[in-house]
This record gives C-alpha cells, structure tokens and sequence, in this order.
C-alpha cells in the first residue's frame, strides 16, 4: 500500500492540518479515514523490526522503530483513536478536533520513537496538545486546571530531556533501549516517566485536569498519556523491583478517594491510578509473564476505561452534570448507555468473560509466582476495590440509586455507536484472550479460565458486591456530597499560594512600617522648618508647579541618558 | 420530582428490587457451596482457608468503606475550597 517506513504519526499531523481547512463532512471523513487507514497500513504493511533514521545536524533520530511492543501500541492507539473520533463526530469545535488528531499522533509517535530526542519531542507535544482539550470547556476552572497541567506536563518533559543529555554524556548514545536506575540520568528518566505515569503523590494532574476536560475530550486523554507512559517504563525500567512497590501503592490509596468522591469522572480518573497501579507493578516484576500482562493490561484499560469515560461523557453531554450527589436513575432515560456502562464496568472490575478479567490475572498470577505474598495481598484488595468503587459505585449512583427525577434523551447515535465498538471489544478481548496473547510481546503459555481461578474471583467480586448491598441496607455507606478532598495537590494548589501570600503580605507590612519610620526625622524637620522663621520667605511655602515639571523632566532626561550608557 | 403518567420502570417497584436482590443472594450461596465442592489448585498456603476469597472480598470492601468514611473528617473540604484564599 503505502511504504512500510512512514512513521504512524505523519498522516495524524496531516490530518490536524487538513481538519484545519476543511469542513462539515469532508472534515469528520478525514477524521475517520486516518485512525481507520492508518491502523490497516500499520497491521499490514509494517513488519516488526522496521526502522527510519533522519539525520538531524549531528544526531540521528530515529522516527520510527518497530518491535512487537510498539506494534502493540500502535495498533491500541489507532482503535483509541477511532473511537474517539466516532465519540466525537458530533463536535463541531475546530480546536478539539485538530488537538485530538495531534494528540493521537504525539502518542503513536513517542510509542515508535527508536532515541530520546524523538520520544522528547513527542513527550512533550503530547502535553502540548492535550491541554487544549481541556481548555475546550472553556470554563474558567478548566483554564486553571489545564495550566496546571501543562505546567506538570511539561516539567515532566524537562526532566526527561536532562536524563536523556546526561545519559548522552555518559554512553555517548541517545538510543532509547533498558535504561535501569543507574546513576542520575537513570533517576531523572525515571521520575519523568512517573510523572506521567501518575506515580504516588506525582497523581494529582490526572484527578485534577481529566473530570474538567470535554465530555468528549476526556475520552482521548484517558488513552494516550498514561498508556504512553506505561509502554516507556516497559522498555526502560522492566524488572526494576522498585516500581512492584510504587505499583501496589498506585492500586490502593486512590480506591479510598474514589469511595468518597463526588464527581463520577473524577471517580474514574482515581481508579484509572489504579489499574496503572497493576500495570506498573507487572513492569516491575518484570518476568515475560508479567510484562505480557502489564502491557495486555494497558491494553485492555484503554478500551474499557475509555468505554467508562463515554458512558460518563454521555449523560455529561446530555445532564449537564456528573456528580453522583445529583444523578441517579438515568436508566430510565439513557438505558443503552446505561447497559454499555455496566459493561464497562464488569470489564474494569475483571469479571470472567470481559476483558480485564484477562489482563490482570496474568499480574496477579505473576505476583504470586514471585513471592510477593504481602503485597498480592494489597492487589487482592485493590481488585475488591475497584469491583467497588469503579464496578458499582459509577454505574448505581449514575443510573440507579435514587431517582433524581432528571429526564433527558438517551445519547446520541454517534455516541452509541462508539460505546458500542468498546464494549464489545471488552467482551470478544474476555471471551477470546487468545487474539490479544498472540500479538504480546513476550512468548508466554497462558490461559486465564481455570475452575480455580474464576470460582476465587467470582467469589471475590461477588462477596464486594454483598459488602456494597450490606453497608447500604445498614445506611453506612457513605453519602454523595458536594466537596473537595484534600490530596497531595493540597502543597501547590493550597499551601504554595497561601504561604506565598502570606510572605507577600507581611513584606507589603514590613515595608510600609520601614517607610513610615524612614519618614519620621523627615517630618519632624518639615515639621521644625514651617515653625522656623524661614517659612515666612515665600519660596519656602509654596513650590511652584512648573517647577516640579522641570525637575520631574530633568530626572526622566537622567534615566534616559543612564539607560543609554 | 414527579413524572405523571410515565410508565413504570422496572426497578420502581420495590418487588422488582427485591428479586434482584435474592438473585444476587442466591449467586453467592451457590459460590460458597461451590467453594467446597469443585477441586482447586492452590498457588499459596492462604487460599487453603475456606472460603478464603469471599471472606477476603467481604471484608476488604466493609475496611475500605469505613476508612474512607473516617477519611473524610480529616480531608474533605467545601466544593470552592481552592477558589477561595484564607
């Protein structure tokens, strides 16, 4: 078809161009044709172990570098983009969709980046292009909210282009392979990829600029960022025991935030940390099983997630309102969405049959292979968790729960139509596991459905599901309310502005009291002169104006001529 | 808010909820005899204890809840906390 060396993000940066002048249909056709034709030229036409080096003055990029993990990516991002794309069709907003078309082939690009210098440019135009997704409300909340988050985002980029220049010193090579936590630009790497991949106390970007995105917006950067993220800690840091830590951490604290939080997207971007959490953890066990399941996992998220962030996005669209504290019976005007929800929701809480089922499994399998018995455990809960808080939780106070009395039209075709391809992608990945396992990157021999292991988990979601019935029947379960939770956000968005504030205040103060008492011997001798008997002389009371012009154009004339030497 | 002369949806009725309800009831009645019944390959000395799982899945759901609930004393703030300077 075309030539097997076209790195995947050139027709994307087409695209974004083309969007630009185009419009009505011929623009949502070149919207559809991209991920579509991109996807079948990627699946056919690029064989692993392709590659395509640009000589840029002294250093070569390399723009395109294909093995079967970043064939995987790839394909992942074209189906997150189509259905994105379907999502979105009824959009008619120029800035959402240039950015989502630029979005998406920042991603593909960083995912084939073969050095650092292409994954950096590509790191940071994700960020770059993203934030106008979020700035698309328009809203001033998410005006600051995406300031935030480009201003993290791109910290993050800043970090890893240090790494990468330190690591070019001591190797003398920029090529992006294993990297390790060996010596500083080890470090720096590292922490740039946590910061996009959402590391404990590195978080609060997600949870704060995703729920104030578009409706539509929201879909795309569930996707691409964090999965971008994921697939650079695959290839740098697999079986670096740290991150099987970090990772258990990332599947615990945020299923508790997410229990008391009101705002159901903000639910889902918490549970989002999570199943990152057992993403991060599988790199960091770093066998072939788990790294299969890591990145099979990533997968999997994408699509279910992404189906969730619709679903939302959706009654978003059509409410005007996502907080669990004013919805509730939307099943009677939104049953589809309703039904596509719960799908969703039975994929992300790995239920037998749907597609999380599959992926997570292979990291727990691993986990416990390796003896990690403590912190099995803490996945174990984190899997009640978020059967919990993401299986439950969003699809009852959404569509269940008490009926709000809200009455709206189900969603639009468009809509459906995507929710639709998610959700039966989540059940074909959790029913037929073995397409997904053959394209993983690693040879493994494994297959998820065994008595035991799906009795222990239909035993685990359904005992969560009869804790959930019990603490609502005994009125324990907390309420919905309108409110913020304090999370590590807290130090920049609260203590930073209050203490600079207050440093601002007390030197405003300090200044003030300094030019009173400066002043002081001065009115004293204003004070002594008027009494004296020079005052008398009539020079001494009254200035003249023209002569304060003078001295104020003598002074301006000083400053001029200062400036010039 | 009222709707009159909306039909009846299904869960309006509180039998209907109910049936739901003794359903799930049912389900999990099934797993536990199951637990006993089907043979299971076991990966770790933990998962030997009857009923392992469940109980496991029991618990972990009613800790999380009731923390998360303690949670909220300490860091739950107004909507505009972060609007509004102190």
């Amino acid at each position: 078809m075309w030539m097997s060396e076209l790195p995947p993000f050139v027709p994307f940066f087409l695209a974004a161009l083309l969007v630009l002048v185009t419009r009505g249909w011929l623009r949502l056709a070149i919207m559809i044709a991209t991920p579509v034709l991109g996807g079948i030229h990627l699946w056919f036409d690029v064989p692993a172990g392709t590659s395509l080096v640009v000589p840029i003055l002294e250093y070569e990029l390399t723009l395109l570098r294909t093995d079967r993990l970043s064939l995987l990516f790839g394909y992942l991002f074209h189906i997150a983009a189509f259905i994105g794309v379907i999502f979105s069709l009824h959009v008619r907003d120029t800035m959402q969709q240039v950015s989502a078309m630029l979005y998406a082939g920042s991603a593909l690009g960083a995912v084939f980046a073969g050095d650092f210098i292409t994954l950096f440019i590509f790191w940071e135009l994700l960020a770059i292009s993203s934030v106008f997704l979020i700035w698309a409300r328009r809203t001033d909340k998410a005006i600051r909210a995406g300031m935030r988050y480009l201003i993290i985002q791109v910290c993050s980029g800043v970090l890893l282009l240090a790494g990468a220049l330190v690591h070019y010193y001591q190797t003398g090579s920029l090529a992006f392979e294993f990297i390790g936590l060996e010596g500083i630009s080890g470090w720096l790497i590292f922490i740039a990829f946590g910061i996009k991949c959402a590391f404990p106390l590195l978080h609060n970007w997600l949870t704060d600029a995703y729920p104030e995105a578009t409706p539509t917006g929201a879909v795309f950067l569930s996707a691409f960022t964090t999965k971008v993220a994921v697939y650079a800690l695959a290839r740098g840091f697999p079986g670096t025991e740290l991150l099987v830590y970090i990772g258990a951490i990332m599947t615990c604290f945020p299923i508790f935030y997410a229990v008391i939080e009101n705002d159901l997207r903000r639910v889902l971007a918490y549970s989002m940390i999570n199943q990152i959490g057992f993403m991060v953890c599988g790199v960091g066990i770093g066998t072939a099983l788990a790294l299969n399941g890591a990145v099979a996992h990533a997968f999997n998220d994408v699509i279910f997630k992404g189906l969730l962030f619709m679903t939302m996005g959706a009654v978003l669209y059509r409410t005007g309102n996502i907080n669990g504290s004013d919805l509730g019976g939307m099943y009677k005007s939104m049953p589809k969405t309703a039904l596509l929800c719960i799908v969703g929701a039975s994929s992300i809480s790995a239920f037998p049959l749907f597609s999380g089922f599959v992926s997570k499994s292979m990291v727990m399998t691993a986990m416990i292979e390796e003896g990690y018995n403590y912190l099995w455990l803490m996945l174990l809960f984190a899997s009640a968790g978020v059967f919990h808080h993401a299986g439950i939780k969003i699809p009852y106070f959404a569509f269940f729960a008490h009926d709000a009395g809200i009455r709206t039209k189900e969603a639009p075709g468009n809509m459906l139509i995507a929710m639709s391809i998610a959700a039966i992608l989540c059940i074909f990945i959790g029913t037929q596991p073995q397409y997904l396992y053959a394209l993983l990157p690693w040879e493994v021999d494994y297959w998820p459905y065994d008595t035991t292991h799906v009795l222990a988990q239909l035993q685990l979601l359904f005992f969560s599901a009869l804790a959930f019935v019990w603490l609502n029947k005994q009125g324990l379960y907390p309420p919905e309310l309108h409110s913020v939770n304090i999370d590590a956000e807290w130090l920049y968005r609260k203590l930073l502005p209050v203490s600079a504030g207050f440093v601002r205040n007390s030197l405003q103060q300090f200044a003030s009291k300094l030019s009173v008492a400066a002043k002081a011997p001065f009115r004293a001798m204003r004070e002594a002169l008027t009494r004296s008997r020079i005052a008398e002389h009539h020079l001494a009371t009254h200035w003249p104006t023209g002569s304060m012009v003078l001295w104020i154009a003598v002074l301006l004339g000083g400053f001029l001529v200062l400036d010039a030497i | 808010m009222d709707h009159p002369g909306e039909k009846q949806h299904i869960f309006d009725k509180p039998q209907n909820v109910n049936r739901l309800l003794r359903g799930f009831y049912a389900i999990c009645g099934l797993l536990l005899v199951l637990d006993f019944v089907l043979h299971r390959h076991i990966a770790h000395s933990w998962e030997n204890a009857p009923a392992f799982y469940a109980i496991f899945g029991f618990v972990a759901c009613v800790l999380l809840v009731l923390i998360a609930k303690e949670m909220r004393k300490v860091i739950m703030r107004k909507e505009d906390y972060y609007d509004v300077d102190e």
